[in-house]
């Protein structure tokens, strides 16, 4: 049975990968994951300098998910080079690390940093936090600013480049080609859908960054659709999420047109989920003797909706 | 290293119509626990809840060959999830993580142990009472509540030879008022030769008030916070404490890792 999947130049042993934002720098998990076994993960998104980000409280839990503003505190890509990176190569992680920027400048030169440094597979440009005004969303929302940050990065970097986008446009295919057109070698969908929540007793809002960034199950369906939508109008892979929580959720994905999957918010639940969603995949890979997870990938049938009741 | 167990409720004990002591089959947290740790508790299946809550570790019970066969948590009231662990029934299980983050230092001889509790801040002060009594420090519970049917386990305190010193706020068990009233005199009395640690552990007010009186008498005080947090592991950086850094400037601290129990006297109360 063939777990693994390829995301332009890069084999994942298998499609799972750890959410950015969702899991630290890796190292906090590694007494309660063996980090190798993942087939990625993502780390918290770097800026060139370090960020102290909101103050607390900075998430509140919504029904079947929660909202966040954490501002993406960060210790900067320099630190994280010199202080993060050996371990996650001693444990043979494979790191995918997130992105940031305020300027476009800024992007192209963190990306060059993890270019030079031994152990970063794959860069993912974090176009998409809603909680910080000058986070990258003002690359995110406009089409040409897409364009202009993945191939500025392009010219500096020889890893693959995924920009993950927000769900918060209208039309997410078109953020999606932009990418492509500009030389990206996937995409990451969906960051998490601008919310707020409201303490009807105080009238004041329930996270100090007054918005946050909704995640969880509750906006799985939304997120399937956007990757289902993607799938349609791009040919290079998609790393789909929002909201997984069992090896069911990620299928789901994968057969939207995900070539592989990320977890965060579960993950905040179940830190021992990985081996679970791995056998849950496997399970169900041999339960319709399908030999490569890989031969799942976009296989939705749109043709005739079967009326039957199944899993009701 | 922490374990995820499906911990059985071995008992559900209700103190008052809003606390509850609920003892779960964790016996390798439970070998494993320090003083001032915790552990993270789901109590119901599904998303409705989402996410787990953390909760002091409050007492290591041990079987008859005393090895620790369970622990027990405090819990007070205030929401989804503590509605549904005062409700939980023996036999029922509980997913339990831990245990999780940074314990007390625990002090030797002569350095007494004056420990400041408010509500269910109690909750870290069993164990700690218990490692400082085990080392014949001697040990003071500075102890409010709103009321005294809300002072919980002043005999286990009394039994293990702590001195207790209590407060309400409508005056119904000891001094009325605040607890860190009869701290602040306490500390005024003693001979400034006398060392003393403190810890404390309660509301953030109660909290940041100790931390002052603690630095205007220029005694060393820890205090274990409590934040909102979304994973007790320093994945999701939601449960962040403000405190100076070694460079003196503004740092958010994620209170799991580096907590809960943190030294008062670096974190920025605001």
């Amino acid at each position: 049975m063939d777990l693994s999947v390829r995301i332009g130049s890069l084999t994942l042993k298998n499609p799972l990968i750890a959410a950015s934002g969702c899991f630290g720098y890796g190292v906090e998990y590694a007494d309660v994951v063996d980090l190798s076994s993942l087939g990625a993960i993502a780390v918290k998104g770097l800026f060139l300098s370090e960020r102290e980000g909101h103050v607390a409280p900075r998430i509140v839990e919504t029904p079947a998910g929660m909202l966040n503003a954490i501002g993406l505190q960060g210790i900067g890509v320099h630190r994280f080079v010199s202080e993060k990176l050996p371990e996650l190569r001693a444990r043979h992680a494979t790191v995918i690390v997130n992105v940031c920027g305020t300027t476009l400048d800024e992007y192209v030169e963190v990306s060059r940093i993890l270019s030079d440094a031994e152990g970063v597979a794959a860069i993912e440009l974090n176009i998409s936090c809603p909680n910080i005004k000058e986070g990258g969303i003002q690359f995110g929302c406009s089409l040409s600013g897409t364009y202009n940050v993945v191939s500025a990065v392009r010219t500096v970097t020889s890893l693959p480049v995924i920009p993950k986008l927000t769900p918060n446009v209208t039309d997410v295919a078109s953020f999606a080609r932009a990418a492509e057109e500009a030389g990206a070698d996937a995409v990451s969908l969906v960051n998490t859908f601008l919310a707020m929540v409201i303490d009807v007793e105080t009238r004041r809002p329930k996270i100090s960054n007054i918005v946050g960034g909704l995640s969880g199950p509750a906006i799985r369906p939304i997120a399937v659709r956007m990757v289902y939508e993607c799938r349609q109008t791009v040919s290079i892979p998609i790393l789909g999420m929002g909201g997984i929580a069992d090896a069911r959720d990620a299928l789901e994905f994968m057969i939207a047109g995900a070539t592989a999957v990320q977890v965060g918010t579960a993950n905040f639940v179940d830190p021992f989920i990985w081996t679970k969603l791995v056998d849950g995949i496997r399970d169900y890979l041999q339960r319709h003797e399908i030999a490569r997870v890989s031969d799942l990938i976009g296989t939705v049938e749109t043709g005739a909706v079967a009326t039957e009741r199944s899993g009701v | 290293m922490p374990v995820d167990v499906a911990a059985e409720i071995i008992a559900n004990r209700a103190l008052s119509a809003d606390y509850n002591v609920v003892a779960l089959a964790a016996p390798a947290i439970a070998a494993a626990a320090a003083p001032g740790q915790f552990v993270m508790l789901k109590a119901n299946a599904g998303f409705d809840p989402l996410l787990r809550r953390p909760f002091s570790i409050f007492e290591i019970l041990c079987d008859s060959g005393r090895r620790p066969s369970a622990l027990t948590i405090l819990s007070k009231r205030i929401g989804p999830a503590t509605n549904l662990l005062y409700d939980a029934r023996a036999g029922e299980r509980i997913a339990c993580l831990g245990p999780l983050g940074r314990p007390f230092t625990i002090v030797d001889p002569p350095v007494e142990g004056w420990m400041v509790a408010g509500g269910v801040g109690l909750a870290p002060f069993v164990t700690l009472a218990e490692s400082l009594r085990a080392r014949r420090v001697k040990t003071t519970l500075f102890y409010g509540a709103r009321r005294a049917a809300d002072l919980f386990y002043l005999d286990f305190f009394r039994a293990l030879g702590v001195e207790l010193v209590l407060t309400t706020e409508d005056g119904s068990a000891g001094e009325t008022g605040r607890v860190v009233s009869p701290l602040d005199r306490r500390l005024a009395a003693l001979d400034r030769q006398a060392p003393v640690m403190l810890y404390a552990c309660g509301p953030e007010a109660m909290l940041a008030a100790t931390a002052r009186v603690a630095a205007r008498h220029q005694r060393p005080c820890q205090v274990s916070v409590e934040r909102i947090m979304g994973c007790g592991l320093g994945g999701c950086y939601s449960c962040v404490v403000p405190m100076r850094g070694e460079d003196g400037g503004r740092h958010h601290v994620r209170s799991c890792i580096a907590g809960p129990v943190l030294a008062a006297d670096r974190i920025l109360w605001e």
